[in-house]
């Protein structure tokens, strides 16, 4: 069973979702990451705002073709090198999501709880099922900075499909399966 | 050595990257799709390699990138005597610019001190050439193999140092087992799981990781001819897919596809083992090419 989440993205409809919930968005996303992330905790400000909008960590492929940005490729990139920002981010920007793989830590968690925010992980490599997502390029932020992969993108997605891995109520799907793995690995040494 | 026509050698190299970045080999695919059927179907495993079928079929149809990273090129060259290396890098470089502005390649090429995109995949180190000179083949021809190694599996690859107190892991194949069960504990979902590893016992930190890269040139349903070896290759996996890390780290039977291991010889006061992650979207393809630059095979 999916969830559908459309914009507005509202704190109360944030704060229904629940670890293992799969998730279709609707809506405006915002890719940033590795330079976009450092810029604003170092108190870069930045020249659109995110306020209840959700970050995607990607850096994609998009060429012009007859004047209009193409998106070739969007999967997501690995969330936890933005660890020791994104709590931060998301308290001073408002992010009511997170888009990413791989899962963050416990910082992110707490900022999450805190401020009404989810964490979504998209299925990693699935540049072409999530591309085909994307229905428009609205804008891109900052591409003289950072370059390509490194901007903002500000793109229009259609039913974009992510499974909430971290919630508002203090659980991380990533926690749980290190501590199990952890576990069963014990039985072989 | 005659060179080639560069206009031939520059289009087949092209299509060689295009084919990497769009197309998984046959092998992969078998895979993914043995497993995908083994995971429950109501699961998270199971959506995740749904959707990574769904973006197997999609990516070589539009003839688009599999993964928006396509990472690092290492090209594997093996050339006659004789062969003018200068004038194949120079187009291969060519190729390499115009693959990334008609998209197939992502923009990937860093300067880490100034943090400046190159724009075209070009740079120190960037793309990388691994040359072997043979004379096994029919004169002039030259092998290519290409290999696009995402950044995400990339930094979740290993390089351990034994004895290792910490895992408890001596100077023999029940530590090697160890150090290599714990890089995959450490990499959980964040290589982009069910992975695939390359290793190398031995060498120097250098030739240990490029050696356990070199061992994902080999397919997936190939057997270790070292027996001992063989058995630790299907004892990893086997026990890698009881862990429970499943695709992305989802939880599920899948966390690896392979693990393929290759040996080097070591100094007495050093023992590497290095480990390359390969992520599910494992990008490797090789061309025979004749002596005009001509594809006459496509090795996988």
């Amino acid at each position: 069973m999916t969830t559908k989440l459309e914009t507005p993205f509202t704190e109360s409809k944030i704060r229904e979702l629940h670890v293992g919930d799969m998730v279709e968005i609707t809506g405006k996303l915002f890719t940033g990451r590795d330079a976009v992330h450092k810029y604003v905790f170092d108190g870069g400000l930045l020249p659109v705002s995110l306020e209840n909008q959700i970050v995607y960590h990607c850096g994609p492929v998009v060429i012009k073709e007859n004047g209009e940005w193409v998106v070739k490729a969007a999967g997501p990139t690995t969330s936890f090198r933005e660890e020791p920002y994104q709590w931060k981010l998301i308290a001073d920007l408002k992010l009511k999501g997170v888009i990413g793989k791989g899962g963050m830590g416990k910082k992110t968690l707490e900022a999450c709880k805190a401020f009404g925010c989810c964490y979504f992980h998209a299925v990693g490599g699935a540049a072409q099922v999530l591309a085909e997502k994307i229905i428009k390029v609205n804008n891109v932020y900052m591409m003289e900075e950072f370059g390509s992969p490194e901007a903002i993108w500000e793109f229009e997605v259609m039913g974009f499909p992510v499974v909430v891995t971290m919630d508002t109520h203090g659980k991380s799907l990533h926690e749980d399966i290190l501590n199990i793995s952890t576990e069963s690995l014990k039985k072989f040494l | 050595m005659t060179s080639m026509p560069m206009k031939q050698l520059h289009d087949s190299l092209l299509e060689l990257i295009r084919r990497t970045s769009a197309e998984l080999p046959g092998d992969i695919v078998r895979a993914i799709e043995t497993q995908r059927k083994l995971e429950a179907e109501s699961s998270q495993a199971r959506y995740a390699l749904d959707i990574i079928a769904e973006n197997i079929g999609l990516a070589r149809e539009k003839s688009q990138p599999l993964c928006q990273d396509t990472g690092t090129l290492h090209f594997y060259v093996r050339v006659p005597v004789g062969f003018d290396q200068h004038a194949f890098c120079e187009q291969t470089r060519d190729a390499v610019s115009e693959a990334t502005a008609k998209g197939y390649l992502r923009q990937n090429s860093v300067d880490p001190i100034t943090g400046k995109n190159t724009g075209n995949n070009l740079g120190p180190g960037f793309p990388t050439f691994h040359f072997e000179q043979h004379d096994v083949y029919e004169k002039n021809e030259v092998e290519v193999c290409l290999i696009l190694k995402g950044g995400g599996c990339e930094n979740v690859g290993a390089q351990y140092s034994l004895p290792n107190r910490a895992l408890e892991a001596d100077r023999n194949l029940e530590g090697v087992k160890r150090v290599i069960l714990d890089s995959v504990i450490a990499a959980q979902g964040k290589g982009c799981a069910p992975g695939i590893l390359g290793v190398c016992i031995g060498g120097d930190r250098t030739t240990g990781f490029d050696n356990s890269k070199e061992q994902l040139l080999r397919t997936l349903d190939d057997k270790n001819p070292d027996p001992t070896l063989a058995k630790l290759e299907s004892d990893i996996v086997r026990i890698s897919n009881e862990l429970g890390i499943g695709p992305m780290g989802f939880g599920g039977k899948t966390t690896l596809l392979g693990c393929k291991i290759g040996v080097l010889n070591r100094l007495p006061a050093s023992y590497f083992v290095s480990i390359t992650y390969m992520c599910w979207a494992y990008r490797r393809q090789g061309i025979m090419m004749d002596k005009d630059g001509k594809i006459t095979k496509w090795l996988y």
